[in-house]
């Protein structure tokens, strides 16, 4: 029987092995004690099987309707649909932190059972500095957050869930946007790991490359899922609002997207090393102290909930010893890290420096953004606010010169380059990007539409020239192309296809700048004209559903007389919340959505007339599904032999480590 | 924050969980302005004013009712024929910087805006003075014999 | 011409300057956790600028029993006025009803019930008691937007000559009413 306090005692036996995990091996590794360092990966699993029994303990009760349990009577209902009442339990607050600490604990049992191949040492530090990360969480959960807690009398339903939540691309964000988050705490712990070893060489490079590929794909994914959320859901076509609740997860996206590229140089050419160390800090804790900050209420979100005062101290607390603590290590001990290989500023490495200033130069631009206003209001006694235009007038033009370097960055050579063989090899990606500047400049309105989508049809072409050009397709037989196409490394496909992702999602942006959008109240009957459609309201009906009633329209899209689609927009009021939710009908063929959302019903009962919310979108879908396509490079680049985690060796020659003097 | 302003406020974005009650009606068309031109000026003004009640939206996403209200506002003044900045001024004077989502240039809001350019001085300058440093650190000494003589010996493996 | 040691020095400062900035915004995120919980500091504040200002022009419509108002007779006041916009369906005014029921007596106060039918706002003020001497209906909103409001409750204290001395966003409570807002009133009435 999982009963609640088992779930408590599982979670506090978590929090015990955690801080033996996070004390032990880093003993053992000073000591070089074998015995000790070789108890961490049983530690690090043994945590992840109580973390997993206390989250299980705590869907049961969910699945069960045991409100006697304070969050689940808060949260959940009798009458709620069971995925919704699965998916519920990491819908608040102590959840969500449960997720939190159990992800982590996830990933520490990875390093345990993945990293066979890492030196003993190091894996043990990593995996006591996981164990270390995860005691905070663990605590913060038992002390501030119990999501155990018991409420007597018990009530005989629950209060529900807000019916906006009730939707499975929400349901399953949060444990995707969670796992990209928290898989930055394994960087974070061989950067740790490194700091506290004094060694940073080609094969650290290697081994935490994967890791941090990894957390990333599931971060860019996180956050395509959340924008296509508020597509979808929210209901006026708007998919980024530039709330601190998204700028929390685009600043660690924006450091991470820089780790990546700069553990290339570290393992290919040992130089930006004290850098990626500094960037694998900063990633995992930009992306504690954003989700963290949100919830204190101090960042002027919606989504603030932990309103506890004492939940607010223990989070900045918590704050201050991972990053604080990191940090200082890092101070202490990055100077004595030597200095790797020497480049030209026109090289390989050279445009991944350039990359990694572009990148932490948008990501100081957010960052500031999001912090000024109470920064502003604390120091000055001023309010202001920073939105949408803000940020759009300052990143793109930061944005645009790094599409523009993405283009020949991977077609440059290591180490010393010349520029001109390189632009001669991308003169048809050149004149296909001027080809769709001219097209741009018919379609679109605006000079910077027209220029960021010039600048993603030349990331895109770029991206396909490199293949082109390392398979030497047209050039030689296509029997050879194919065979060096097999013998490419799928990292240099995965590198890519994730920037041609990139493009895409750009693509996807400067047209949507072009939306357009329609409100209109009709009668039953009535025809729109939008964008080149005509959409006619052809009735509007009531259906029950299983805990809301819903008003459900027939909308008929015709171009040119020939029918494109039947939409069925509706408005659904939840018995239990007294709420409403509209639920948007979105027809897509790829190059644009059709979107409709149906409003309020007016006018007398024998003939009403609805407002309807007509949007066309063009290349909508492409924003998320560059995204996926740039994840989904990003994951072919994991399938390389050469990055499977732990699998290659600490180079043997003594030149190509560093040691603390 | 008062108790109705946190149900007013309405849910944006990511994640989570907090769950303010949400209003989601689709606003009144009546309240668009018959001049395409003109309306989409409101547009473009409204999209810049910040919806009070609901955290960083454009009073033009918010379906709150005060935000609809400052749209009927916009667009009268709009019809009216007053100029951006005239709508702009107007809403300042009673609502302060609070309403401009992109904030006025000025003494305090310097940094924000210099931010830009600053992060990108400072990482070229950075990675400038790094490379300098490096190129004009002096050479590696030549192998001494020993060395040489390693040096053949792991290339001959 | 820099020796070894400067540069290792110049190195150690550099490594530092991570760790000097994050503990500058973690002392700012704690001031800010502390200013939140005492009340001192609110980032959800909107600041609308009012303070020292004269009244905006307004029209409101009269709503029974009491006798309406204009910003004339705000501009008339010689003595300092409390005006409070309320409204039936917003539950925080419901709570500050009585708190505002004490005041009656040593305070003059005036209400708006903002974007409320007059029908509903008269039974709320039967219900509730009525501390208001005169009454306005902002049935459309549009005074409160005049005033610079951004919901209710919020009250303003306008003193001689109609000029705003006073704003608050959140519903009365005793003690603002005691530290704060009864003070000033007496200040502003003993020149």
């Amino acid at each position: 029987m999982l009963s609640p306090e088992l779930g408590h005692y599982a979670l506090a036996l978590a929090c015990v092995l955690a801080a033996v995990q996070g004390i032990i091996p880093l003993i053992g590794a000073s000591r070089r004690d074998a015995r000790l360092m070789a108890l961490a990966p049983g530690l690090a699993i043994g945590q992840m099987i109580a973390l997993s029994a206390s989250f299980l303990s705590l869907i049961y009760a969910a699945v069960t309707d045991d409100f006697s349990v304070q969050n689940i009577a808060e949260n959940s209902a009798v009458s709620k649909p069971l995925l919704y009442k699965i998916t519920g339990v990491w819908g608040n607050h102590e959840g969500s932190i449960l997720l939190w600490a159990l992800i982590l604990g996830l990933c520490g049992a990875a390093v345990a059972a993945f990293g066979r191949n890492l030196p003993s040492a190091l894996r043990a530090r990593v995996i006591a500095v996981l164990g270390l990360v995860a005691t905070g969480f663990e605590l913060f959960c038992l002390t501030t957050s119990d999501p155990f807690a018991r409420v007597w009398p018990a009530p005989m339903d629950g209060q529900g869930m807000n019916p906006l939540l009730q939707d499975p691309g929400l349901a399953f964000h949060p444990p995707i946007l969670y796992t990209g988050y928290v898989g930055f705490a394994v960087p974070f712990a061989f950067a740790i790991a490194a700091l506290i070893e004094g060694r940073v060489d080609a094969a650290w490079g290697r081994w935490v490359r994967p890791w941090a590929v990894a957390a990333w794909c599931f971060l860019t994914c996180g956050i395509a899922m959340g924008s296509w959320w508020s597509y979808y859901v929210l209901g006026w076509g708007g998919y980024w609002f530039w709330d601190p609740v998204e700028n929390a997860s685009l600043i660690p996206w924006l450091t991470g997207t820089a780790l990546i590229h700069s553990a290339i140089v570290v393992e290919k050419r040992e130089a930006l090393k004290i850098w990626t160390v500094l960037l694998a800090i900063a990633t995992f804790s930009f992306s504690l102290s954003g989700t963290f900050l949100v919830r204190s209420g101090i960042l002027n979100s919606v989504h603030a909930f932990a309103n506890d005062p004492a939940r607010g101290v223990f989070i900045l607390g918590l704050l201050g010893v991972v990053i604080g603590g990191s940090l200082a290590l890092f101070a202490y001990r990055a100077p004595a890290l030597t200095a790797g290989g020497l480049f030209a500023p026109i090289s390989r490495e050279g445009a991944l420096v350039l990359n990694n200033i572009l990148l932490c130069s948008l990501c100081a631009v957010v960052l500031t953004g999001t912090m000024y206003p109470p920064f502003m209001s604390l120091l000055f006694d001023r309010t202001i606010s920073v939105g949408k235009p803000f940020f759009d007038a300052t990143t793109i033009p930061l944005a645009l010169p790094l599409f523009i370097f993405m283009g020949f960055g991977p077609m440059l050579p290591w180490k010393r380059a010349q520029l001109w063989p390189v632009l001669q090899k991308l003169w048809i990606a050149a004149i296909v990007a001027a080809l769709a500047c001219g097209v741009a400049v018919f379609r679109l309105s605006g000079v910077l539409p027209i220029i960021c989508a010039a600048a993603a049809v030349w990331v895109i072409a770029a991206s396909l020239t490199d293949l082109a050009e390392r398979t030497k397709l047209f050039r030689a037989p296509i029997g050879t192309s194919i065979q060096r196409a097999r013998m490419l490394p799928r990292a240099i496909i995965g590198t890519a296809i994730a920037h041609a992702g990139v493009g895409i999602t750009v693509l996807g942006l400067a047209a949507m700048s072009q939306a357009q959008h329609k409100i209109v109240e009709v009668p039953i009957g009535t025809t729109e004209q939008l964008a080149g459609y005509t959409w006619t309201l052809k009735a509007v009906e009531q259906e029950p559903g299983p805990n809301y009633t819903a008003m459900v329209a027939t909308l008929e899209v015709r171009r040119n007389g020939q029918l494109i689609t039947i939409m069925h927009p509706s408005k659904r009021s939840f018995n239990s919340q007294n709420q409403t939710t509209t639920d948007v009908a979105i027809h897509t063929n790829m190059l644009a959505d059709l979107y409709g959302v149906l409003g309020d019903r007016h006018g007398p009962d024998n003939n009403p007339t609805y407002v309807l919310r007509l949007h066309y979108n063009p290349l909508a879908p492409w924003m998320w599904l560059g995204a996926l396509i740039m994840a989904f490079g990003g994951a072919l680049s994991l399938s390389d032999r050469r990055m499977r985690v732990g699998a290659p060796q600490r180079a043997k020659s003594s030149s190509a480590t560093v040691s603390v003097s | 924050m008062t108790l109705h302003r946190k149900l007013a406020a309405c849910m944006l974005g990511l994640c989570l969980m907090a769950a303010p009650a949400l209003v989601l009606a689709v606003d009144d068309p009546s309240e668009m302005l018959a001049d395409p031109q003109q309306e989409a000026r409101a547009q473009a003004i409204g999209a810049q004013l910040r919806c009070l009640v609901c955290q960083n939206e454009s009073i033009e996403d918010s379906s709150a009712g005060l935000a609809r209200d400052l749209r009927r506002v916009v667009r009268e003044h709009v019809a009216k024929g007053e100029d951006n900045k005239q709508v702009m001024d107007w809403m300042v004077s009673r609502y302060g910087n609070f309403i401009r989502l992109k904030p006025a240039f000025s003494a305090g809001t310097l940094l924000l805006w210099a931010m830009p350019v600053l992060a990108l001085l400072l990482g070229v300058g950075t990675a400038f003075l790094f490379y300098r440093r490096r190129a004009n650190a002096a050479p590696p000494p030549p192998l001494n014999e020993e060395e040489k003589a390693r040096l053949a010996r792991l290339t001959k493996d | 011409m820099t020796t070894p040691s400067d540069n290792l020095t110049r190195r150690r400062l550099l490594m530092a300057l991570p760790l000097a900035g994050a503990g500058v915004a973690g002392v700012a995120f704690w001031k800010m956790l502390d200013g939140m919980e005492h009340g001192s500091f609110n980032p959800h504040d909107i600041n609308a600028p009012v303070l020292d200002r004269p009244v905006p022009d307004f029209t409101l419509a009269p709503l029974p029993p009491a006798e309406g108002f204009t910003t004339q007779d705000l501009q008339q006041v010689s003595k300092p006025v409390l005006v409070n916009f309320f409204a039936s369906w917003c539950i925080p005014c419901l709570a500050e009803m009585p708190t505002l029921m004490t005041l009656k007596d040593k305070l003059t106060m005036w209400g708006i019930a903002y974007k409320d039918k007059p029908d509903n706002a008269a039974s709320f003020l039967r219900h509730s008691g009525n501390p208001f001497s005169r009454l306005g209906s902002d049935h459309d909103g549009r005074a409160g937007i005049e005033w610079g409001i951004s919901g209710v409750p919020e009250t303003f204290l306008v003193g001689a000559g109609g000029v705003i001395r006073w704003h608050t966003a959140a519903p009365l409570t005793e003690e603002t009413i005691g530290k704060v807002l009864l003070p000033l009133v007496h200040r502003l009435q003993t020149p």
